[in-house]
Order: structure tokens, then C-alpha cells, then sequence
């Protein structure tokens, strides 16, 4: 029964992180009685149980997670959706138009989503012997129409939002730009283009210091340093 | 390489034990390794193995093409071994040759048993190892490389291999043959392992051995593939040590709030459970997709609606 690492250390694939009577988590695998990391990441413990919070990966769908992805194909009973992920996501007509479109959506799928747009999307089902399926009905789904998308890495989606979305909601407020984000790593942002591209700036620090503490403060700072020289030269 | 005969002459080994190079026999040619140097791959690597100079770039977990290779349990990796037209001294010809394709195999073969290739069933992991000057010994360099640029792709694996070539010259057991080592010695004994549990993945022998030497070779090579294990784990740590230096040398005072934070309370980082339900319930807020609403009749709405209500209980 030891541990060899220190909350919120930075380990490699194949270090060992523990001996003895402990679980693996996500990023961690077990074999004889001892823990080790399978990917690079953050390595932390929770009870019993030690797993890595990756730093690089691509995207899992998951079920109920909300994705943001592309129309690659149209096909006679729905649309392929690109995630971002190894497997393509299947929307069908069922999913995305009401009943009445959906009789009359026979005639032509283009008319609703074509090729290249982009949807709001929640995974219905995610499993590893089928591509996923997804809905773009429900409120907040649907098509994009207008704003900015942008692509970070999957992997650090979850320091974007933060704890209790703590650093999304610091960067709507602060910057007053709508924002969406994808567990897949796809941003959709809206508002004046000044701000947005200060958000833009904003979210690439946090895709490059996600492994480090105080981000949050850290990324409040620059905004406002922006904002002010934003200001400035409008007086000017 | 004009004059082999000549070369053939020359000693391997001078008087005072040294190879040609001024290296002991037990000594490994130097090493520099980079980590995410290509910026469109998922993750990549760059290795200088004496002369050898190597990238691997890493595609993937990704969608497979042609879908017939698909495995429904597993993912497909590829690995495709090229040497540039530049890379030796003749001229080598562009067209993938029997040796290209052989090496190809074999690191895929020593990357695989690495692997956690379940995770990803039907889809395609691609390595490119691109060599740029070849020196000796670069099908072990190219394994060392293909398994950082994995790691720097995030892809979930059991550890890191590494290889490195042992062998025999004017009679004795060296590591790390160059080159002419290589082709005017007497025997080359490729290795990959995986050092922290010394399961090897790779061994070829070109020329022979006895029982016993074949014994050192491979000890040698072994303690050769752990000082490159070493710097392997220095390299990809170093990635992410140097933003979390940079960003000390902007505030010392704010990096040092922070690491008392942390040591205060570890456990305020985020569980990865608790966070999607942030993003759905904002999502709903401010998605651009009134113009779907607007074509659904109020029955139909509440359908979805009565459904999300429903389903974050049940996992409560």
C-alpha cells in the first residue's frame, strides 16, 4: 500500500502511480496489484481510486452530452454529422424535425440542414458497436446561424468550463459574448467582433495553461487588461 | 562509402578500447528529443540518435478508410516507415522499398502489444515516421520516437517503448552501432523494449552470436534503453513544466498563491462528473436555434423538454 505521486502531478504512460488495494480510474490501468498511468495528464486520487485526467486525447461521445459537429453527408433518412471524433454521428430525420417535417422531409434533407452547416447536437446514444446518434431537438439544439466557431483540444473542455461552469460563466460575463461549448471541443461564440476575438485569445490561454492552478484569475486579468486597451483606443 | 575495402581495413576499435567515434563500448551516441514539434498532427515527435534525425507524427484515434479493414473490437494501427531521397548518401529512390516496408512492420509490430487498442473499436491509428538522415540503427530510433509522439497524442497506452541497437565489432560487444559499425561489424542485434516492465516488442539479428554474447548484447542494450526511457519521460514532462515555468517568470507571486492553494484544498478541482450538467443548462439558454422552435408545435416541444427533466434523476 503506497502511493508514488503527488495530487495534480504531471505523469507519463507506464509510471507507476500506487501498490496495493487501490482502483483504477479513467486514464489508469491495473495489473498486479499496481496502478499506472496510460496516458499524460494530471494524476489524482479519490478515495480508493487513482485515474489520470488526460491533457491530449480525442473525443468519446458520450450519451447526454451536448457536441457541436458538421454536416458531412446527407443521406435518404437523415444527415452524417462530422464531431470530431473517431466516429461519425448519425442524425435521422426522426431526431431532428418535428412529425409534420418529417412527412414532407422525404422530398429534400437539404432544406433543413445542408452540407457544410453546423448543428447544436445532444448524443442519444453512444455505444462501441455503432456510430453514435444524436438529436438537435430540444431547446438550445439546432442549427448555428452566424458567430464564430473554434476547435480546442477535447481533452481540456473541462478547465473551459470549470468547476461549476466557473470559468465559462467568468468569460460571458466579463466579455458579454455568448458562448457555447461542445464536450467535443467545438466553441461557438456570438458578439461584437472586437470581443470576440479577446474571447478567442481568452480560450486559446486556457487550452494552453489547462494544467495549471489559478487559471481562472489568471485569464480574468488579461480580459480586463484587453478590455481597458480596448477602451483606450476608442477615446483615442 | 567509396571505398570499402578500404574501410573494411580501418580498426573498429582503436588501442585504448575507443570506437570510432571516441565512444566507450558501452556508451550510447548523444540524444536530443522534442515533443509536439508539428502542429497539425495529434501528436508528434523528433528524435537526433547520433546522426540519425527522425519524426513521427501520430493521427488519430480517427475514422477509417477503406471501412472494410475495420475491426469491430479494435483499432486498426498503422505505422508507415519512409526514408527522404535524402536521407543517405547515395541517393535513395523515392518508391517505398522492401526494407521500408519490412521496418513498417515490425515497429507496428513492436508499438501494438503497447497499446490499449480496445478502447477504440473500427477506428484507425496512423504513425508516419519520416526519416530525414539515417545513421545506423534507425529502425530502434524510430521506435522511440513513435512511442512519444502516441503519448503526445493522448492515445492510452501501457508505457513507452524503447530501442536501441547492440551488437558485435572487431570481436567485442558494443551498443548503439553507427553506421559503418553497423555494416562493416560483425553482428547488429535490434532491440525495442518496454523498459519498466523489460518485455521486449522488438529483436532482429543480422549476423551471429553465441548464446553468451547474445546475452550481453542484449544486457547492454537494455541498460542503453533505459538511459533513453529517462530522457524520454524528461522530454514529455518538459512540454508541460516549461508553460507552468513561463507563466512563474510573468507572476512568481500568483504561482506561489496558487501552490498554496492547492496544497490547501486538492480535492476543489473539478470531478469529471459534475461537468456537463453546466454546459447543458447553458446551452439551453443561449443556443442560436429559434428558428427550430419556432416550427415545432407546443405538443411536440414538450416532449424533449418532459424527457431532459427526467433523465439527469435517474443518474442521481
Amino acid at each position: 500500500m503506497s502511493i508514488y505521486f503527488e495530487q495534480q502531478d504531471i505523469v507519463v504512460p507506464g509510471q507507476l502511480l500506487a501498490e496495493g488495494d487501490y482502483r483504477q480510474g479513467d486514464g489508469a490501468y491495473k495489473e498486479q496489484e499496481q496502478v499506472f498511468a496510460a496516458v499524460i495528464g494530471l494524476a489524482k486520487m479519490k478515495g480508493k481510486t487513482i485515474y489520470v485526467v488526460p491533457l491530449q486525447g480525442q473525443y468519446t461521445p458520450k450519451v447526454r452530452d451536448i457536441v457541436i459537429g458538421k454536416v458531412v453527408e446527407v443521406t435518404l433518412n437523415g444527415w452524417l454529422v462530422d464531431i470530431n471524433s473517431p466516429y461519425p454521428a448519425m442524425l435521422p430525420v426522426m431526431h431532428a424535425l418535428s412529425r409534420r417535417d418529417a412527412t414532407h422531409a422525404k422530398e429534400n434533407l437539404r432544406r433543413w440542414y445542408d452540407l457544410g452547416e453546423s448543428v447544436v447536437a445532444e448524443i442519444i446514444a453512444a455505444d462501441r458497436t455503432r456510430d453514435p446518434l444524436i438529436t438537435t431537438r430540444g431547446r438550445g439544439l439546432g442549427k448555428i446561424r452566424g458567430g464564430v466557431l473554434m476547435t480546442i483540444t477535447p481533452a481540456r473542455v473541462p478547465r473551459l468550463i470549470g468547476r461549476k461552469g466557473s470559468m465559462i460563466n467568468m468569460l460571458k460575463s466579463e466579455l458579454q459574448t455568448d458562448i457555447v461549448v461542445g464536450q467535443n471541443g467545438v466553441v461557438w461564440m456570438k458578439g461584437s467582433p472586437d470581443r470576440v476575438d479577446i474571447t478567442i485569445d481568452a480560450i486559446r490561454q486556457i487550452e494552453r495553461e489547462a494544467h495549471t492552478s489559478g487559471l481562472t484569475d489568471r485569464v480574468r486579468e488579461t480580459i480586463s487588461a484587453k478590455l481597458a486597451d480596448m477602451k483606450g483606443e476608442k477615446d483615442e | 562509402m567509396s571505398d570499402k575495402k578500404a574501410e573494411a581495413e580501418q580498426p573498429l576499435i582503436d588501442g585504448k578500447g575507443l570506437r570510432t567515434d571516441g565512444r566507450k563500448l558501452d556508451e550510447l551516441r548523444p540524444i536530443h528529443l522534442e515533443v509536439g514539434n508539428l502542429s497539425r498532427a495529434d501528436g508528434s515527435a523528433y528524435i537526433e540518435h547520433g546522426r540519425n534525425k527522425i519524426v513521427a507524427a501520430v493521427y488519430g484515434p480517427r475514422e477509417l478508410h477503406p471501412r472494410h479493414l475495420a475491426q469491430s473490437d479494435r483499432a486498426l494501427l498503422r505505422v508507415i516507415y519512409r526514408m527522404a531521397t535524402f536521407s543517405v548518401s547515395d541517393r535513395k529512390r523515392p518508391a517505398p522499398s522492401r526494407r521500408e516496408h519490412e521496418i513498417s512492420m515490425v515497429l507496428r509490430q513492436a508499438l501494438e502489444p503497447m497499446l490499449f487498442l480496445k478502447m477504440y473499436p473500427r477506428a484507425a491509428i496512423d504513425v508516419f515516421i519520416q526519416v530525414l538522415e539515417a545513421d545506423g540503427g534507425s529502425r530502434c530510433a524510430s521506435a522511440t520516437v513513435a512511442a512519444l509522439a502516441l503519448a503526445d497524442a493522448g492515445i492510452p497506452m501501457r508505457g513507452l517503448v524503447a530501442g536501441v541497437a547492440a551488437g558485435k565489432i572487431d570481436g567485442k560487444i558494443a551498443v548503439d552501432l553507427s553506421d559503418i559499425e553497423d555494416k562493416i561489424g560483425d553482428a547488429d542485434v535490434p532491440t525495442v523494449m518496454a523498459p519498466e516492465r523489460g518485455e521486449i516488442t522488438l529483436l532482429q539479428m543480422d549476423g551471429k552470436l553465441t548464446k553468451k554474447e547474445l546475452a550481453t548484447a542484449l544486457q547492454m542494450a537494455e541498460e542503453g534503453i533505459h538511459q533513453i526511457h529517462e530522457m524520454q519521460k524528461e522530454v514529455l514532462l518538459k512540454k508541460y513544466a516549461k508553460i507552468r515555468d513561463q507563466i512563474a517568470e510573468v507572476s512568481p507571486e500568483l504561482l506561489e498563491k496558487v501552490e498554496e492553494i492547492k496544497e490547501e484544498k486538492p480535492k476543489e478541482e473539478e470531478p469529471k462528473e459534475e461537468e456537463p450538467k453546466p454546459t447543458r443548462k447553458r446551452t439551453k439558454r443561449t443556443t442560436p436555434a429559434k428558428a427550430e422552435e419556432k416550427t415545432k408545435t407546443t405538443k411536440k416541444t414538450k416532449t424533449p423538454k418532459k424527457k431532459k427533466t427526467e433523465s439527469p434523476k435517474e443518474t442521481e
